[in-house]
């Protein structure tokens, strides 16, 4: 019997395939209504925390160097009042095998693959992710296919991304290179069909489980080095997965007080999915294109329901301009001897400002790096934005135009931050789960389920959906 | 002839040609095609440029497509000179010194 191959056809078989690539029946995690039970699905598909820890020591993931940046923090000390600006440390992931951090969600999921006795995996990514997937099947002895929206329609490939599909060709994977489009999980979904590989998506409990050692690290290395727990974590912000393991790894080791700020490279204005505006944007992860959309409505991933929930564990959300990452990027190398990748600085423009809201004892830690290469690059990212009629500018960064120009702020009073309002997201959050469900009221589980995803209390979601109309 | 049987090679497909685009997608994006490139070892006895062929990727999937390259390699570099950023390191530095200067 031949399958029919058509897109309409292949993305009605979507369940039955994503079932198979996965092995977790979400419907027994599913109350028939908005809500679904969370911690159960973390709890019986993940692995404890301890699980992760051995798995990740047996491919020499995680662990990393937490380092100081005593350079940084004087020179934001300089610019803030008397008595503020925290101190800031950050987090190596740039040590890991792949060179960042996404090493360690790929670790479990190769790790889960290889057990269940799949032959192989596949992950649709265009970042880092790739790389740790195919790193961590070379390990295990699988087959690796990782699917990117890589070009434009002039075939003109955005530097960072092609220099993820060499760095996973170099780990003998085949990478299937895409133009622009959403329509990329068809050909995802026809490849998990022809190969019956395990869907490495970034976005199930094995993936989520494996950052959460990155916060419990994070905790452990502070008690170690400060006798005490950080006041605030800053996490780079896209599909959610990163703040969401990292937070509820920083919950397990106690670190209960402990602020967790999410922080994206501002891209309003840009389309994630337009061919043209595709090569605009100089970042192509830990932006507001990806981070807005995952928090209003995280269960639009791969995977039926989403372990990256990051409004569960948000405290604050705060947007940098293009500009001051790359600025930011050259200060880390020019004052503190890490050079490291662009994408991977996003949180630490924001710590860098933060900190001087923050006491003087205070601690923030910026909790990732990732590596740098050609491509990766700040040089190459400039140089292509030229490429692509992008304005560079040393200024104001406040009036920064995404697609248009990139603004470098003319000295580093000039670095700032913009809060989004969390209730807005929030809301935008509740309107996609009652439209996504379909349902006409809410239930008391929902009420409770909606509080504790968006990490407000059942008053707040009454207001909203007496706001909204809707009966509960 | 550009290529034998064995040649490492990259090939090209359309997936979606430009009327069959998700509703979802811009407008833009509707006005093109969906496409694809794979690498692999050609499986034909000989092929040249522009010729439908199939190839054995790396772990060994057989796709069939256009053959665009021969020996495919990486372009992607670390950029031009970017004069712009030639005052960050100099003027942090010199920053930093500032106040210490003050303080002694």
């Amino acid at each position: 019997m031949t399958k029919d191959m058509s897109y309409e056809a292949v993305m009605l078989r979507k369940g039955e395939i994503m079932k198979k690539a996965i092995g977790i029946d979400y419907d027994k995690y599913e109350s028939g209504s908005i809500a679904f039970d969370y911690e159960k699905m973390m709890r019986e598909t993940g692995y404890s925390l301890q699980e992760v820890q051995e798995i990740q020591r047996s491919v020499s993931v995680g662990n990393t160097p937490i380092i100081e940046l005593k350079n940084l923090t004087k020179l934001a000390r300089k610019l803030a009042p008397k008595g503020k600006g925290a101190r800031i440390f950050i987090k190596d992931e740039a040590c890991n095998p792949s060179g960042s951090f996404k090493a360690r969600r790929a670790s479990v999921s190769c790790y889960h693959a290889k057990k269940l006795g799949y032959k192989g995996v596949i992950a649709a990514t265009s970042g880092n992710y790739g790389a740790a997937v195919a790193s961590q099947a070379a390990i295990q002895g699988l087959k690796c296919i990782v699917v990117q929206e890589c070009y434009d329609s002039r075939g003109i490939g955005q530097p960072e991304i092609i220099e993820k599909a060499r760095a996973c060709e170099a780990y003998g994977t085949e990478v299937v290179q895409l133009t622009v489009g959403p329509e990329l999980f068809y050909t995802f979904l026809i490849l998990l069909e022809e190969t019956g590989f395990f869907n490495a998506s970034l976005y199930t409990p094995f993936g989520i489980a494996g950052v959460e050692t990155l916060g419990y690290e994070i905790a452990m290395q502070l008690r170690e080095k400060e006798g005490r727990d950080p006041d605030a974590v800053v996490v780079t912000n896209a599909g959610g997965g990163n703040l969401t393991g990292t937070a509820r790894g920083l919950i397990k080791a106690g670190a209960l007080d402990t602020k967790i700020i999410g922080a994206s490279v501002n891209l309003e204005g840009l389309h994630m999915a337009s061919d043209i505006q595709f090569n605009k944007k100089s970042f192509t992860t830990g932006h507001t294109g990806f981070g807005i959309p995952f928090a209003t409505w995280p269960d639009r991933s791969d995977v039926p329901r989403s372990a990256a929930r990051p409004l569960r564990y948000m405290d604050r959300y705060v947007t940098v301009n293009q500009g001051s990452v790359f600025y930011m990027t050259e200060l880390l190398a020019q004052l503190e001897g890490l050079e490291r990748g662009p994408a991977g600085n996003t949180s630490l423009t924001a710590a860098f400002k933060l900190a001087q809201e923050m006491d003087e004892d205070q601690i923030i830690v910026v909790q990732e790096t990732e590596y740098t290469g050609a491509g990766k690059h700040v040089n190459a990212q400039l140089t292509f934005a030229k490429e692509n009629g992008i304005e560079i500018i040393i200024g104001d960064p406040s009036e920064e135009i995404p697609g248009k120009n990139i603004i470098l702020p003319k000295d580093p009073s000039y670095i700032n931050i913009n809060d989004i309002e969390l209730d807005r997201i929030r809301k935008s959050y509740i309107r996609n789960a009652i439209n996504h469900t379909g349902v006409r009221s809410v239930t008391k589980e929902d009420l409770e389920f909606l509080a504790k995803d968006t990490k407000t209390d059942v008053e707040f979601i009454k207001n909203v959906l007496d706001e909204f109309g809707v009966k509960y | 002839m550009d290529a034998k049987r064995g040649d490492w090679v990259r090939i090209h497909n359309i997936i979606l040609e430009a009327g069959q685009r998700a509703q979802n997608v811009p407008e833009d994006t509707q006005k093109v095609p969906l496409e694809m490139w794979v690498k692999g070892f050609l499986l034909d006895e000989s092929a040249n440029i522009g010729d439908r062929v199939k190839v054995e990727t790396y772990i060994g999937r057989v796709v069939e497509g256009t053959l665009v390259e021969v020996n495919p390699y990486y372009k992607h570099n670390f950029g031009k000179a970017v004069p712009e950023l030639l005052y960050v390191g100099r003027q942090a530095r010199k920053l930093l010194l500032e106040g210490d200067e003050k303080d002694d």
